[in-house]
C-alpha cells in the first residue's frame, strides 16, 4: 500500500514533467485513479481483517461510490477542471475515511454522511463562479458577515480544549464558523486589494482583518488567528508587492505572539510541553509524547492498520490525525500524504499565476496559503517541529466544518480553473499557441 | 512547475514575481517538514520508543518473545521460557546475583532489562524464519543481549562481599567495560512481583531495590585524598618537598582533626601522608588549598555533573567553595563533611588513573544479536574524556602503588600481581565510631588486561580491615585463572 500511495504520489510530480501532451496527462490521471482504487481497497480489506465488523464492507462501498461520482462529475461538467486536483482531493479523502474507519467507525461514517453533502453542495460551485460576476462587489457584505459569524462564536460559543471555537445550532450539531469565515475573509482581502490599492485601502483592509484576528484571539482561537493573520500578510504582500508591509506585519505578529504567550496560560503550557515533552510528560507533554510515540513506534513502514495504539493520543481524529497515519501506515505514507498535500498547494499557486484577472489570482492565493499554512501547523505540531496548535488536517481530520470548508475551497479553485480555460480560449483563438496546451493541460 | 509558468507569465506581465516568492518559500516549508521527519524516525525515533512511558511496547511484547540476557563469557543470566501452554516466564537462573545490574522486567523494567527493551522486543531473525513462525503461529524470537559483564567476576565479587551491605564494581581501564556489579543487600529477581509489598514496605530499611553501586551516596571518607592530592599536585610542582609531622591531632580554630585510631605518624611527606593515609597531614594542607580551583578539579572529575552511564544513578557531590570554615575544608579534604559520592563514580576515577589519565566511557553492552547468534549490532570502546594529564596520572600511580608498597595496603603486597589502591574509612555521621569502608584499586599482572575495583562495605569499619580483602579476593579469583 505505501508502495503504490508511493508511486501515486510520484505521478503528482511526474505530470509537470517534459513536455507532455494531454493525452499522456489522460493517461496518468487514470493510472491514478486506479492506484486510489487499490489502495482504497486493500486499506479496507485489512481494516475488514483486523476489526471483523460487517459495517467495514459496507462502508467501504458507500464510499467507492462516492469517490467515483465526484470524480466523474469533475469530468464530465467540468472540462476545464484540473483532474490532478480532484484526484487529491479524493485521495485525501480516502485517506482520511480509512484513518477515521480505524480510530472510530461510528466518527466515519458522519464524517462520510457530511462529505456526501459537501459533494453535493460544491458541485455547483465551480458554476456558480463562472456565471456569477458580482463576486469582487460584495467587499463588504463578506466583512460584515464574518465579523458578525466570529462575535457570535465569541459570545454564544462552547470552550473546548481552552479555545472557544464552536457553536451548537439548536442542540443538534456544532458548527466552527471560522472555518468558514477563512473562505469570506479570503473573499474579502482579495476585494479590497484587487486594484491596485492606495495607502488608503491598505490601511481600511488591515484595520478589517486585524478586527478578525481580535475576534479570534479574544475566543483564544489562536490557531486560527495566526492562520487569518499570516494569510492576510502574504496577499497584501502580493497584492502591493511590497515586502515593507509584510516585515512590518511580522514585528507586529511577534509582539502580540510575546504578549500572546503571557497572556494566556494555555500558550505557555504548549511551548513548554514543545521545548521538552519527557520532562513534563505526565501533564503538559502527554499528548505531544504520545504523538512522538506514535510516529516513532511506527518507523518506515508503520505497525499496520489496526496494529497500533494511535487511541492513546488525545484528540488524535483531529489534531493528531497524522501521528496515527505516521503510527500505523508508517512514515514512508506519511512522507507521501505531505507530498500530496504540497501537490495540491502547488497547484492553487499555479492556478494564481495563471489567472489574469487580479481578484481570482488572489483569490487562488488566498485559499493557496490557508491551506497551505494549515498544513504546517498541524503537522509541524504533531511531530513537535513546532508547538501544537490544535488546527486540523484539511479533508483527512474528523470535523464536519472543516470538511465542508475545505470542500468549498477546492470547489472554487475548480471553479478557477473552469474560467481559466474561458480565458484560454479566448486567448487560444488569437494565438493558438502554446498558452492553450499548456492551460489545457491542468 | 512554478518555474516554467513564472517564465511564461513574467516574460508577458511580470507580475508574477511575488507569486513565486510565496510558493518557494511553502515549498520550503514543505520540505523543512519532511526533513524534520525523516530526521525524527532516524534520529530520535528510537528513544521515543524505548521510553518508559510509551504503552506501544507492550504491543512488541504480543509478537516477540523477549530475548535473553549473558554474560560476556556465554552465561545465559536471563531468559523467557515459554511453557507448553504459550504462558511465558522470565527466568534468572542466578537468583539474587545480578539481580541490580541485570534488573527485572515483570514490575515495571529496571538495569539492562530497561536499558535494552528495544532490542530484546525486536525481533531480527531471517525474514523466511520470521514467516515460518507466523504461519506455525509462535510469537518471533527477540535478540539476544551479550553483556561485557565477567561471570566469573560477578561470582566472585558476590561471594567476597557476603553478608556486607555494599556494593562492588570492576571494570576494564583501557576499554570502560563493566566487569561486575553488585549491591547489597539484594532481592530476587525471581519473586520481586510476589516480594514486591516486603521490598517496598515502609518500615523496611534494607533498601534492597537500590543500586548501591550507581545510586548509592556515601562520604568518600580517605578515598578522597586522591583528589586531594591531584589538586595539591596541580598547585605545587615542587611536591617533593613537601613535609609534616604528625602528632596523631590537629586543631585549628577549636577544630580537631584525629588520624585514624591516633596514630602518631611522625615525619613524613606527601607520598607517605598518602600511603598512611594521614588525617592531620592533609587537613593541614587541605587549608592551603586554592579552594575554587579545587572545585573546578573536582567538576572536572564529573563531581556535581552527569555521569556517562546508561544505567539510573545519582550524581556524586562536592559543595566547598571559597569562604567556607576552616573546620569544612579540613574534612573535606579529607574526605568527610559535605562530599558525597557513589562507588561507580569513585571506579571511574580509579580507572582513569589507570588509564593515564583518559577516562573511557563505561558500557555494559558488548553487543546484540539475533536469536541465531548472528550479530545484529556491537558495540566498542570509545575514549570519554582525559580527566587528568598522563603526566600527573603517572605520578598518582605512584602514589597508590607506594600505598601497597609500605601504606595501608600492605596486605595486597605479597601476591602475583602488582596493585596500586587507595583505602578508606567514612565516618557515616558525626560522632559516631563506626565508618563505611572503601578500597578503590586497580591491579595489573603481564598477559592479562588491568582490572580496576571499587568496594564500598556500609557500617564494617577500617579500609583496610574490609573492603581491602573484598577486594583482594576478586584480584585473586581474576588472576589465578
Amino acid at each position: 500500500m505505501m508502495f503504490l500511495f508511493a508511486l501515486y504520489t510520484f505521478m503528482c510530480f511526474a505530470v509537470f514533467r517534459g513536455n507532455r501532451n494531454q493525452k499522456k496527462k489522460d493517461r496518468i490521471f487514470l493510472w491514478q485513479r486506479v492506484l486510489m482504487y487499490v489502495i482504497h481497497f486493500s486499506a479496507f480489506l485489512a481494516l475488514y481483517a483486523v476489526q471483523d465488523d460487517w459495517r467495514v464492507i459496507i462502508f467501504y462501498l458507500f464510499q467507492v461510490i462516492l469517490i467515483s461520482i465526484t470524480l466523474t462529475c469533475y469530468q464530465l461538467f467540468y472540462s476545464g477542471a484540473s483532474m490532478l486536483l480532484a484526484n487529491n482531493m479524493c485521495m485525501l479523502l480516502i485517506i482520511g475515511f480509512t484513518i477515521l474507519t480505524r480510530l472510530s467507525i461510528e466518527r466515519a461514517i458522519k464524517q462520510y454522511i457530511i462529505a456526501l453533502a459537501a459533494v453535493v453542495l460544491t458541485m455547483l460551485i465551480p458554476l456558480l463562479i463562472r456565471k456569477i460576476t458580482f463576486w469582487k462587489r460584495m467587499t463588504w457584505v463578506y466583512a460584515l458577515v464574518g465579523i458578525a459569524g466570529l462575535l457570535a462564536v465569541a459570545v454564544l460559543g462552547k470552550t473546548s480544549y481552552g479555545a472557544k471555537i464552536s457553536i451548537s445550532i439548536a442542540g443538534l450539531f456544532t458548527i466552527q464558523p471560522s472555518e468558514f469565515i477563512k473562505i469570506l475573509f479570503v473573499f474579502f482581502v482579495a476585494c479590497m486589494l484587487c486594484q491596485n490599492p492606495n495607502f488608503k485601502t491598505v490601511c481600511i483592509a488591515t484595520a478589517v482583518a486585524a478586527v478578525h484576528v481580535l475576534i479570534l484571539v479574544m475566543s483564544r482561537d489562536l490557531g486560527g488567528a495566526l492562520i487569518y493573520f499570516i494569510t492576510y500578510l502574504i496577499m497584501l504582500y502580493v497584492a502591493t508587492r511590497k515586502l515593507f508591509y509584510f516585515a512590518s506585519g511580522m514585528l507586529c505578529g511577534s509582539i502580540a505572539a510575546m504578549v500572546a504567550y503571557r497572556m494566556f496560560t494555555h500558550v505557555q503550557v504548549r511551548v513548554v510541553a514543545w521545548k521538552d515533552p519527557l520532562s513534563v510528560i505526565d501533564n503538559e507533554g502527554y499528548q505531544i509524547c504520545q504523538s512522538l510515540f506514535a510516529i516513532g513506534t511506527g518507523g518506515w513502514f508503520g505497525m499496520g492498520l489496526g496494529q497500533g495504539m494511535p487511541n492513546k493520543i488525545p484528540v488524535v481524529e483531529q489534531d493528531f490525525i497524522f501521528s496515527a497515519i505516521a503510527e500505523e501506515m508508517g512514515a514512508i505514507f506519511a512522507l507521501c500524504l505531505i507530498m500530496v498535500c504540497a501537490s495540491c498547494f502547488l497547484i492553487f499557486l499555479n492556478v494564481a499565476m495563471q489567472m489574469k484577472d487580479q481578484f481570482y489570482k488572489l483569490l487562488a492565493l488566498g485559499f493557496g496559503i490557508v491551506y497551505g499554512f494549515q498544513i504546517f501547523l498541524t503537522v509541524g505540531g504533531a511531530i513537535k517541529l513546532i508547538p501544537s496548535t490544535g488546527v486540523t488536517l484539511p479533508l483527512v481530520s474528523y470535523g464536519g466544518s472543516s470538511l465542508l470548508a475545505t470542500m468549498i475551497i477546492f470547489a472554487v479553485i475548480q471553479g478557477l480553473c473552469v474560467l481559466r480555460q474561458d480565458e484560454g480560449e479566448d486567448n487560444g483563438r488569437k494565438k493558438q499557441g502554446q498558452a492553450y496546451q499548456k492551460v489545457r493541460s491542468q | 512547475m512554478e518555474e516554467k509558468s513564472r517564465d511564461k507569465h513574467t516574460k508577458k506581465s511580470g507580475h508574477n514575481r511575488e507569486f513565486a516568492v510565496v510558493a518557494y518559500s511553502f515549498l520550503a516549508i514543505f520540505v523543512l517538514l519532511m526533513g524534520y521527519l525523516i530526521y525524527f524516525e532516524a534520529a530520535l525515533g528510537e528513544k521515543f520508543i524505548n521510553n518508559p512511558y510509551n504503552k506501544r511496547q507492550e504491543l512488541f511484547e504480543q509478537q516477540v518473545v523477549r530475548g535473553s540476557i549473558s554474560t560476556a563469557d556465554g552465561v545465559v543470566v536471563a531468559e523467557t521460557l515459554t511453557g507448553a501452554d504459550g504462558a511465558e516466564v522470565r527466568y534468572y537462573p542466578y537468583d539474587n546475583m545480578f539481580a541490580h545490574v541485570v534488573g527485572y522486567s515483570t514490575h515495571g523494567k529496571t538495569g539492562i532489562e530497561a536499558l535494552e527493551n528495544f532490542h530484546l522486543l525486536r525481533s531480527n531473525v531471517s525474514a523466511a524464519e520470521k514467516v515460518i513462525e507466523d504461519l506455525r503461529a509462535v510469537k518471533n524470537r527477540g535478540d539476544h543481549v551479550v553483556t561485557t559483564l565477567s561471570f566469573d567476576l560477578q561470582k566472585a565479587a558476590y561471594e567476597a562481599i557476603g553478608v556486607y551491605r555494599g556494593a562492588v564494581v570492576v571494570m576494564e581501564p583501557a576499554t570502560g567495560k563493566i566487569l561486575a556489579m553488585v549491591s547489597k543487600p539484594d532481592y530476587n529477581p525471581n519473586t520481586v512481583v510476589e516480594d514486591w509489598s516486603l521490598l517496598t514496605a515502609e518500615d523496611n530499611d534494607k533498601s534492597q531495590l537500590l543500586n548501591r553501586a550507581t545510586q548509592g551516596l556515601y562520604p568518600p571518607g580517605s578515598t578522597f585524598k586522591i583528589l586531594t592530592t591531584l589538586e595539591y599536585l596541580a598547585e605545587h610542582p615542587d611536591y617533593e618537598n613537601y613535609h609534616y609531622n604528625c602528632s596523631g591531632v590537629v586543631t585549628v580554630d577549636n577544630n580537631v582533626i584525629h588520624c585514624y585510631g591516633n596514630t602518631r605518624h611522625g615525619e613524613e611527606d606527601l607520598m607517605s601522608s598518602f600511603a598512611r593515609s594521614c588525617n592531620t597531614s592533609y587537613a593541614s594542607l587541605g587549608l592551603d588549598l586554592d579552594i575554587t580551583r579545587f572545585g573546578e578539579l573536582c567538576n572536572n572529575m564529573l563531581f556535581n555533573s552527569g555521569l556517562p552511564l546508561p544505567l539510573e544513578y545519582k550524581q556524586s557531590s562536592f559543595v566547598l567553595k571559597e569562604g567556607d570554615s576552616a573546620a569544612d575544608i579540613m574534612e573535606t579534604s579529607i574526605g568527610q563533611g559535605k562530599t558525597l559520592v557513589t562507588p561507580f563514580h569513585m571506579a571511574l576515577i580509579t580507572c582513569a588513573i589507570a588509564n593515564d589519565g583518559m577516562l573511557m566511557k563505561p558500557y555494559v553492552i558488548e553487543r546484540i544479536e539475533n536469536a541465531n547468534q548472528g550479530v545484529v549490532e556491537s558495540y566498542k570502546a570509545v575514549e570519554y574524556k582525559e580527566l587528568i594529564t598522563p603526566e600527573t596520572a603517572a605520578v598518582m600511580q605512584e602514589f597508590l602503588k607506594n600505598v601497597v608498597k609500605e601504606g595501608t595496603g600492605r596486605k595486597l603486597k605479597d601476591t602475583s600481581y602488582e596493585v596500586a589502591g587507595k583505602t578508606g574509612s567514612a565516618e557515616y555521621h558525626t560522632g559516631s565510631d563506626s565508618s563505611h569502608s572503601w578500597f578503590v584499586g586497580y591491579a595489573h599482572m603481564d598477559g592479562k588486561e588491568d582490572i580496576a575495583v571499587a568496594v564500598l562495605a556500609e557500617r564494617a569499619g577500617s579500609g583496610s580491615e574490609y573492603a581491602l580483602p573484598i577486594a583482594k579476593e576478586i584480584f585473586d579469583s581474576y588472576y589465578k585463572q
